[in-house]
């Protein structure tokens, strides 16, 4: 008997003797028709009109006619809701029904009948078959209750169906389990704030029961379901992983997915130090590398939660290399997805194979596979410094093949290996110039603009090289037009004097007729610095520009995180959360992995805490790459080659453009002349009386009662240098306000007036927030103690050592310059506490390589003097933790300009050293923040 | 959960089309055609989402399932499932083709009514399914009251997958070992990566509801029962192998795999695959390939390939093919080998020799000359390289059967009484040389 005659093509008029056979009186006939029905409602034929000639049928004893009909039904009662009520009394008796299989069968089908006034006819045989002594109509009613939920979820609730729906977790036999367990998951989707699931250590014991005795795909409801469960502590979490461990060995693909995705987010409440930690991690790796002898699609979607996995947990598979190397017939997507994965555990280890596989693909056939590849090769060279060298070479050699595409690929990663280590391969560049009229794709080309124009004063026809692209300058795409234009200014700022006729060239195309307003602009720009001040123009195009990350395409850690908990979903292998491509409010609960909680300890340890912040709070957020850029442009963006070189030292350094007329303009402006002959009350230096001592002493020496540390006051400017004057000062930071306490002494012949005092720029901004107010003209011999308000908002310039502070002083005899080093902690700001989540958020998120240690010497401190003692200079204390007999204290600090230094302090009780590990996105602070803490803590 | 679940031929015409939830309409039928199947490039990934829907597909010979979705779902799970269907549908009308599909398209309708709800994967065991979907129409209305619970209790019951009352005369069984062997070996002969890929198939003929045991030479299990007495450690730990991983049928307790390594189950009944898994220690080459390549002027190349069998004379390798690749602008190649017969496939770029079979510890040799037209390509040629395929009556990774034990207390056969049969085959991966 074959059927796929009812495929036939049809006829005109063919409805109408379908409807004559529906009513045919012999059986066989009206079941033929009934499968041509079906047939046509297939291929997408609207057969709605035979609903009640197909509905009559129902009513027969034949199980394979009836479920045609019910089939029919599904698909078009919704169509028809008056006439699907026909249907209702059949169901209803099929509930009834002495075979198993038959009430099943109805309560499956009823539910897929989306009709309001079904509805109400359902309710009571599903309760009914909810309580059946069958548990194939349970599971089957269990599912229904979820249908029934998605056409009227107020119905379900009133009716009392979530209660026997939980009951049924309890239920004897596993598949009932598992399917009351997928329907309440699916319907607390839709609840989130409901507490549906109620996972409590009991219930999740019979889960964990049952999922050793259901079918497969009960398995994975289970397990997805455990997934949200949030252990209450770290023991709860080990023992839920050891009886899930066993899943890992499981056939079914998707069972050892879902068990991987409770461990990875139980995990991260476990110590690292457990025992049990570091097995599971051994554990792990084995079932991630089976799942890739899996069929190509599976292994798809294996590879992209892989690729989460090593994002998050690097340790796993780092020695697991040779499984992702490329087969030669592994489908493209399989093999652009392990391409992505070995780059991501390319380290000095293996980079010499991963290297010679790279090789190898990028002579293969798919144009994408191959480009990733150079690609590939590129993001090596920068990963692994060590292999740079090589790296180049093998992409000379790939240009050397002349193959288009691998040519302008090459070209766009070597720009960025140029970035990345810059005066390093500059040699390449001649055979890169060779290969410039065969680029013809924008980002080639503008890669290729942008060395030439970087490298500009080492390519001695960079001009010519540069005008054959003006030439066809409004071709070109926006990215090639803006790169050109930076270029040729570049070229200019270079070589000015052959080029000064390319660069009106360029400007004026990019000004006056381009209809690009981001081109004009710039172009404008330009063109403005240019003529007004080519210093200023340097300082901005040729500034020095930041390092490049060496992952670049690295997840943000809060949507790994969150990306973690959804291992083994659609949203793992987009690499998206569920809202971005799941409409309406399903399904789009935001996940979190757990935050680590202890039994044992009493205190967290940071390292090995979460980086999420527990459900239900809105995570907090991680300085993203802007705010990153935007510490580095407050550090390092000054212009490292305008102007003279700057001298440290305490000398006159009368010819430099320091202050310039700023000074006098300062003074000009500031009126305050005082009356030579006024009595100077103010010969604060020596003891007048304690009285007035101690109010002095109040005012100026208030920091050391309540705010951070001071220095004893140092001479900066000793007298025979500065004709008389002698300077010394400290620096203090009270309340949020910094001050620099300063002592003039007038060591002269001759009566001092007219103060006046500047800074130059300098790396935190500092500058004064006040004029020098010296009341009286100083007299000789006299000494007057001043408290200089300083704020951060001035001009920023790197200084070398950091915390240089260039200091120019006037007064009516002469200018005199020094420079002093200010301690770091005066700029340690009150809000510098981070929260813990995100102390560790940042933490992980900082490469290792930003991080420094120091030994701090002879300061026996205990951990919580040492606590408390930079506590009063805004260290703050994030957490505290002991490690075999080691205080560890977590802590972090701010910086006026926005940057945080987060501090690792090793304190061994007994033993004078302790150890400081500093990580910061800005590493050139750590040396200066370890001064400081030495400072702040042997005083 | 899976909203929606289309089959279609090559043309993209649909032959199934089963709707589970009201979010999938019938447009998302035609955007599967015009996005995926009529796209012009190829496809690019098993995945799509077109207009915030996903599609999954699998491909079977020219025909598409796709289970198509707008919820967040398990998307290993519809994998999974997508294959489970393709396998229930070829136990039950063989090849999955066109014309099977239309000549079954009730039976599919009627399957993926039970093994589908709601878009929820139900019991998909063939056997299971088999008790109570026919395709001789149902026999519901002759089964006796037990019978239908009998049913119902397997589909949900702990052992889904076998029903109870099977009854056979004589208790058999058949164990086959199947393992694919893979090298990548540079032309010095180092290898550069080697694993086997293994499979354990069984195929059972039991009365009753057996309980099964199943031993193999596990480094980790030898090594435990080793213990006692240190001379049968020394004895048996040198043929032990070590396991890189295993995972196995829904059957076997994997809890019991988990704490004490030993693999019990009750079988499914007939064919199925007992356990997968993967070794890389100390692997068993079957065979050495040693290339010699030389160039000789711009326009010829002498290739000189030696093989040489690497286990027990007394045991044949059979279906041995050797593949040597030949640069493109091959004029002519002349070939002289020992054993077997060469030949210079231009369409292949290769030059293939095929030997039907080869005892163990021999060695044969092949001198090919390769004439070249002169070319002005700068690029030179990659050297692809030499690969292998082979049959060989053992299994490469050292695995041996140790024993499979049969329980069934119910009924009155012993273990003793069971027939077995175990087979060993090694067969050739990805075997290549680079020369």
């Amino acid at each position: 008997m074959t059927d796929s005659k009812y495929f036939t093509t049809t006829k005109k008029g063919e409805i109408f003797e379908l409807k004559a056979e529906l009513n045919s009186d012999k059986k066989e006939k009206k079941k033929e028709a009934v499968k041509k029905v079906i047939a046509s409602m297939t291929t997408g034929k609207d057969v709605s009109a035979l609903f009640p000639d197909v509905v009559n049928c129902m009513q027969t004893d034949n199980l394979e006619l009836k479920k045609l009909v019910y089939l029919y039904l599904m698909n078009y009662a919704k169509s028809q809701p008056d006439m699907a009520i026909m249907a209702v009394n059949t169901f209803v008796k099929d509930c009834e029904d002495p075979n198993p299989l038959i009430r099943a069968l109805a309560v499956r089908t009823m539910g897929c009948i989306r009709v309001d006034k079904i509805t109400e006819y359902l309710c009571e045989p599903l309760r009914k078959c909810l309580k059946d002594e069958d548990p194939y109509v349970r599971k089957t009613a269990a599912v229904c209750v979820a249908k029934l939920h998605d056409i009227n979820a107020q119905l379900v609730e009133d009716q009392g169906f979530l209660d026997t729906l939980k009951d049924l977790i309890s239920d004897s036999n596993p598949m009932v389990v598992a399917n009351a367990v997928a329907a309440l998951s699916e319907i607390a989707e839709s609840h989130p704030s409901s507490n549906l699931l109620d996972l409590n250590p009991q219930s999740i014991n019979k889960l964990l029961t049952a999922l050793n005795e259901c079918t497969e795909w009960g398995q994975i409801f289970i397990l997805d379901c455990l997934a949200n469960y949030t252990p209450k502590d770290d023991r709860e979490a080990q023992s839920i992983c050891e009886r899930v461990t066993p899943r890992l060995s499981h056939a079914n693909s998707a069972v050892v997915l879902s068990a991987v995705k409770v461990l990875m987010k139980f995990m991260e409440m476990l110590s690292k130090d457990l025992d049990y930690y570091g097995t599971l991690l051994k554990k792990l790796a084995p079932p991630l590398v089976t799942l890739l002898s899996a069929e190509p699609e599976l292994q798809y979607v294996a590879l992209r939660n892989i690729n989460l996995i090593v994002q998050k947990r690097p340790e796993i598979l780092k020695h697991e290399m040779k499984v992702f190397f490329v087969k030669y017939n592994d489908p493209i997507y399989v093999k652009l997805e392990k391409l992505d994965i070995m780059i991501r555990l390319a380290s000095q280890a293996n980079i010499a194979q991963v290297l010679a596989e790279l090789k190898e693909y990028a002579t293969e056939v798919d144009v994408d596979f191959v480009r990733k590849a150079v690609r590939a090769i590129g993001r090596c060279a920068i990963k692994v410094e060590q292999s740079a060298e090589r790296c180049v070479s093998t992409l000379l050699d790939l240009i050397q093949t002349k193959v288009n595409y691998v040519v302008q690929e090459a070209i766009v990663v070597i720009k960025d290996i140029f970035r990345k280590y810059p005066n390093k391969y500059e040699s390449v560049i001649a055979t890169l110039c060779e290969n410039l009229d065969s680029l013809d794709e924008p980002e080639a080309r503008a890669a290729m603009i942008w060395i030439v124009g970087e490298y500009a004063e080492r390519i001695d026809n960079a001009d010519e090289l540069l005008e054959s692209f003006l030439e066809g300058f409004h071709d070109e795409s926006t990215q090639v037009q803006l790169q050109l234009l930076t270029a040729i200014v570049k070229l200019f700022l270079k070589k000015p004097t052959e080029t000064q006729e390319l660069v009106q060239q360029v400007l004026s195309l990019a000004t006056q007729d381009s209809d690009n307003p981001d081109l004009r602009d710039r172009g404008y720009i330009y063109w403005r610095l240019l003529s007004t001040d080519p210093v200023a123009a340097k300082e901005v195009v040729l500034a020095e520009k930041p390092l490049i990350s060496e992952e670049t395409d690295l997840i943000e850690p809060t949507l790994l995180d969150e990306l973690i908990c959804y291992i083994g979903t659609l949203a793992s292998v987009y690499h998206k959360p569920p809202s971005a491509f799941v409409e309406g409010g399903r399904g789009v609960v935001h996940k979190s992995l757990p935050p680590r909680t202890a039994s044992s300890e009493s205190a967290e340890s940071p390292e090995t805490a979460p980086t999420g912040a527990p459900p239900g709070e809105q995570p907090d957020v991680i300085p993203a790459q802007g705010d990153l850029l935007g510490d580095l442009l407050n550090l390092d963006l000054g212009p490292p080659v305008s102007g003279p070189p700057l001298a440290t030292s305490s000398v006159q350094m009368g010819a430099v453009d320091l202050l310039g007329g700023g000074l006098d303009s300062l003074i000009g402006g500031t009126n305050f002349v005082a009356p030579p002959t006024a009595a100077v009350p103010a010969n604060l230096g020596a003891p007048i009386g304690s009285g007035l001592s101690d109010l002095f002493d109040l005012t100026s020496g208030v920091g050391t009662l309540s705010g951070s540390y001071v220095a004893p006051k140092a001479v900066w400017l000793p007298a025979m240098k500065a004709k008389g004057l002698e300077i010394s000062g400290t620096f203090t930071r009270q309340v949020g306000s910094i001050s620099m306490d300063l002592q003039l002494t007038n060591k002269a012949l001759q009566v001092m007036t007219d103060f006046a005092i500047q800074f130059n720029r300098n790396s935190f901004g500092l500058a004064p927030a006040a004029p020098l107010q010296v009341h009286a003209p100083l007299s000789p011999n006299q000494t007057v103690e001043i408290s200089l308000p300083l704020s951060t908002v001035g001009s920023v310039m790197k200084m070398e050592p950091l915390n240089n502070l260039q200091v120019a002083v006037k007064n009516n005899i002469d200018v005199f310059y020094f420079s002093t080093l200010y301690p770091l902690h005066i700029l340690f700001v009150e809000d510098g506490k981070m929260d813990r989540q995100m102390f560790l958020a940042t933490w992980k998120d900082i490469p290792n390589e930003n991080e420094a240690q120091f030994q701090i010497r002879d300061c026996p401190l205990n951990a919580e003097a040492a606590s408390s003692k930079l506590q009063s200079s805004n260290i703050f204390t994030v957490a505290k933790r002991n490690v075999e007999g080691q205080d560890m204290l977590y802590q972090s600090l701010k910086l006026t300009n926005g940057i945080w230094v987060l501090a690792e302090l090793r304190i061994q009780p007994g033993n004078p050293s302790c150890t400081l590990s500093l990580k910061c996105r800005a590493p050139e602070v750590s040396q200066h923040v370890y001064q400081a803490y030495e400072t702040i803590l042997k005083n | 959960m899976i909203g929606g679940l289309f089959i279609y031929n090559h043309k993209g015409e649909v032959l199934i089309s089963r709707v589970y939830r009201d979010d999938i309409g019938r447009n998302a039928v035609d955007a599967f055609r015009v996005n995926v199947i009529h796209a012009r490039q190829q496809v690019r990934s098993p995945v799509t989402n077109i207009a915030r829907t996903s599609f999954f597909h699998v491909k079977r010979s020219n025909i598409w399932l796709a289970a198509v979705t707008k919820q967040n779902v398990n998307a290993a799970m519809v994998f999974e499932f997508l294959y489970k269907m393709c396998d229930v549908m070829a136990a039950y009308f063989g090849k999955i083709s066109e014309e099977n599909i239309k000549n079954n398209f009730v039976l599919i309708y009627e399957l993926l009514d039970e093994i589908l709800d709601f878009g929820y994967p139900q019991n998909s065991e063939t056997g299971a399914l088999k008790t109570f979907i026919t395709q001789q129409g149902i026999k519901s209305q002759h089964q006796t009251k037990e019978e239908q619970s009998q049913i119902t209790s397997q589909v949900t019951g702990q052992i889904g997958w076998r029903r109870e009352g099977i009854k056979y005369r004589r208790n058999e069984l058949f164990l086959d070992v199947l393992e694919s062997v893979n090298l990548l070996m540079s032309p010095q002969g180092q290898v550069l990566s080697a694993h086997v890929s293994g499979r354990v198939v069984m195929k059972s003929y039991l009365s009753g509801m057996p309980e099964c045991k199943f031993g193999m030479n596990d480094k980790i299990v030898i090594e435990k029962q080793g213990k006692g007495t240190a001379d049968e450690t020394s004895k048996s730990g040198k043929q032990s192998i070590a396991i890189d991983d295993c995972t196995f049928h829904q059957c076997v307790r994997l809890s019991k795999f988990d704490s004490e390594r030993s693999i019990s189950f009750i079988p499914p009944d007939g064919e199925f695959e007992l356990m997968r898994y993967r070794t890389t220690k100390d692997i068993i080459l079957p065979f050495r390939v040693i290339p010699l390549v030389r160039e000789v002027g711009r326009t010829k190349l002498e290739v000189k390939v030696v093989i040489k069998s690497n286990f027990k004379p007394s045991l044949l390798a059979q279906k041995i093919e050797v593949r040597i690749p030949t640069p493109l602008n091959t004029s002519g190649v002349q070939v002289i080998c020992m054993k077997g017969k060469a030949k210079y496939k231009a369409s292949e770029n290769a030059i293939v020799w095929k030997i039907k079979r080869m005892a163990g510890m021999k060695e044969s040799q092949i001198n090919a000359e390769i004439e070249l037209l002169p070319t002005n390509d700068k690029k030179k040629w990659a050297r692809p390289p030499i690969s292998m395929n082979f049959e060989v009556p053992f299994a490469p990774s050292g695995l041996k059967v140790r024993y499979l034990k049969v329980f069934e207390p119910k009924l009155n056969y012993s273990d003793h009484d069971v027939i077995k049969w175990v087979r060993y085959i090694g067969r050739s991966g990805i075997y290549e040389t680079r020369c």
